[in-house]
């Protein structure tokens, strides 16, 4: 039954990965990004791996999806359609995702996967002495790195955002 | 004595003894399928007629009392003539996301419904990351309403998705926020456990100052992610017409307006389930009989929809730059001392047990 399921999930993730890519209208490219996503979810939930599956379906689905779309509603002629390019161009898109499919299948079919028979799904509280262990395995210093990355980024953000500096004393209206 | 139990177990043998174990299996989760969208729709039609009823109260009228007794059937007649009416769609309108957007809304609402724990054995969906699960479905929820806006093609709609986005990106961190206030004290995201660690005193009393700091953060976003009012900007009559379903009409319109509905009734859920014990009774005055659990939990839940109601029929709408400012400046802030606090109260042992 899990082998029907994985086959349905994977064939709508190709459909509308492709339609993601050949779709000339803007929304609906984002749209079908988000179904592929939705399904990359599922196939975490198959393998019962609970955890990250909430983390795509909040991170991807529900934060990055929501702030593309913001993006292209803010974008000012939505409606237009994307321009088809050249025949030339779409020949090199074509071979050059055919090399990379190509290097994907041949590196994964190399590959011998071992199968675990008697999977265990991870829980929250091993997730977490996982991210605080200093021992061997452990992941504090990549979380450590990561905190200070995104600090960083966040510092950053509110300096774009704030933009000019205020004059001494004198408010200056933004443009 | 365990009335819900024996029920589901004796269909359960009789279609495993009828059919193949893949098949019972399927047809097991259908059946399953068809009792969450059957109390998804008896819930949604009974909500709205509550709510009507209780903003009447507050206006001193009666409301609707003439369709059945006291009013009872009035919204089954109203969606049986929502069914019947013709859907309507704007020339120039992107059509395949106009019909799409509902269905997140609603999907998204379901999905949720699942994993809330009516008693100990009316429990669809056990995870593990229970909570956790809970927050990401509800994100997805606000994709369908921007869309909904935006392939209505008419102005108003969109500024109404525009805002509704804002709303609901801002106040899930509180959302989350709070919850995890409280993920503190039980220390497991599975809901089911959640409400075991509860015997021993429910949650709100348990994790007592900082718990109900948490609860009335929760209650605020709460409101504000549904899109109610004091924070309907999404659909303010007075500006926008209808807000994001101004061009929706016919079951596309009842669409939105059940999830919202099932939406009050989720937020009302989660915090039962996290504040005050789920189906537990308090002081476990009718712990032999497990199934008066769902009437607790029913009862607990409905309390806290009227609550939201309450808020709706009583406070004045926020402008958006109030409604921004309220979040980023005092909730969130005050949220993140709470959990500190909060941390601090489990580690030295100050929570009250009885």
């Amino acid at each position: 039954m899990e082998r029907y399921v994985f086959y349905i999930v994977a064939l709508i993730m190709i459909v509308f990965a492709i339609a993601s890519v050949s779709s000339r209208k803007m929304l609906r490219s984002v749209i079908y990004l988000l179904f592929v996503l939705v399904g990359i979810a599922a196939i975490f939930f198959l393998i019962d791996y609970n955890f990250l599956a909430a983390v795509q379906l909040t991170v991807y689905a529900g934060g990055i999806i929501v702030l593309m779309i913001f993006s292209v509603l803010l974008v000012h002629h939505i409606e237009m359609k994307l321009e088809v390019a050249k025949v030339s161009k779409r020949i090199l898109t074509a071979t050059t995702c055919a090399i990379g499919v190509g290097v994907f299948v041949a590196s994964i079919y190399s590959y011998d996967f071992n199968v675990v028979e008697k999977a265990t799904t991870t829980t929250t509280a091993q997730i977490g002495a996982g991210l605080l262990s200093y021992e061997s395995g452990g992941f504090i210093l990549p979380f450590e790195v990561i905190s200070v990355l995104l600090l960083a980024a966040m510092i950053g953000a509110i300096i774009i955002a704030k933009g000019k500096k205020l004059e001494d004393g004198r408010q200056e209206t933004g443009d | 004595m365990n009335i819900s139990l024996s029920i589901t177990k004796s269909i359960h043998d009789w279609l495993y003894n009828i059919m193949p174990e893949g098949a019972a299996s399927i047809v097991e989760m259908v059946l399953i399928g068809l009792v969450y969208l059957a109390i998804f729709a008896i819930a949604g039609l009974f909500l709205v007629l509550l709510e009507r009823r209780v903003a009447a109260w507050f206006q001193l009228r009666i409301g609707p009392n003439r369709v059945g007794f006291q009013g009872l059937l009035q919204t089954m007649a109203d969606a049986l003539k929502l069914l019947s009416k013709e859907l309507t769609g704007t020339v120039k309108a992107d059509k395949f996301l106009y019909n799409l957007a509902p269905y997140f809304v609603i999907i998204s609402s379901l999905m949720a419904l699942a994993v809330i724990p009516f008693t100990k054995e009316f429990h669809a969906f056990d995870i593990n990351i229970g909570i956790f699960f809970l927050i990401a479905v509800s994100s997805i929820g606000v994709i369908g309403i921007l869309l909904g806006g935006w392939a209505s093609n008419n102005k108003f709609a969109l500024i109404g998705a525009m805002r509704s986005g804002v709303q609901t990106i801002s106040y899930e961190l509180s959302i989350g926020l709070s919850l995890l206030t409280m993920i503190l004290i039980t220390g497991s995201l599975q809901l089911s456990e959640i409400v075991e660690v509860q015997k021993s005193g429910w949650l709100i009393v348990q994790g007592h100052v900082p718990a109900i700091i948490a609860f009335m953060i929760y209650m605020i976003a709460g409101t504000a992610e549904t899109n109610r009012a004091p924070f309907d900007m999404v659909e303010a009559e007075s500006e926008l017409g209808a807000g994001f379903h101004t061009e929706y009409s016919g079951m596309k319109f009842a669409y939105f307006f059940l999830a919202e509905f099932i939406n009050m009734f989720l937020i009302a859920a989660i915090a039962t389930t996290i504040f005050f014990g789920g189906w537990l009774s308090p002081f476990g005055i009718t712990e032999s009989i497990p199934w008066l659990g769902v009437l607790w939990f029913l009862g607990k839940t409905l309390t806290l929809v009227f609550l939201m109601m309450w808020f709706r029929w009583t406070f004045p709408r926020l402008r958006v730059d109030q409604l921004l400012t309220l979040e980023w400046k005092y909730l969130l802030p005050i949220n993140l001392v709470n959990i500190v606090i909060m941390a601090i109260i489990v580690w030295l042992n100050l929570t009250i047990q009885i």
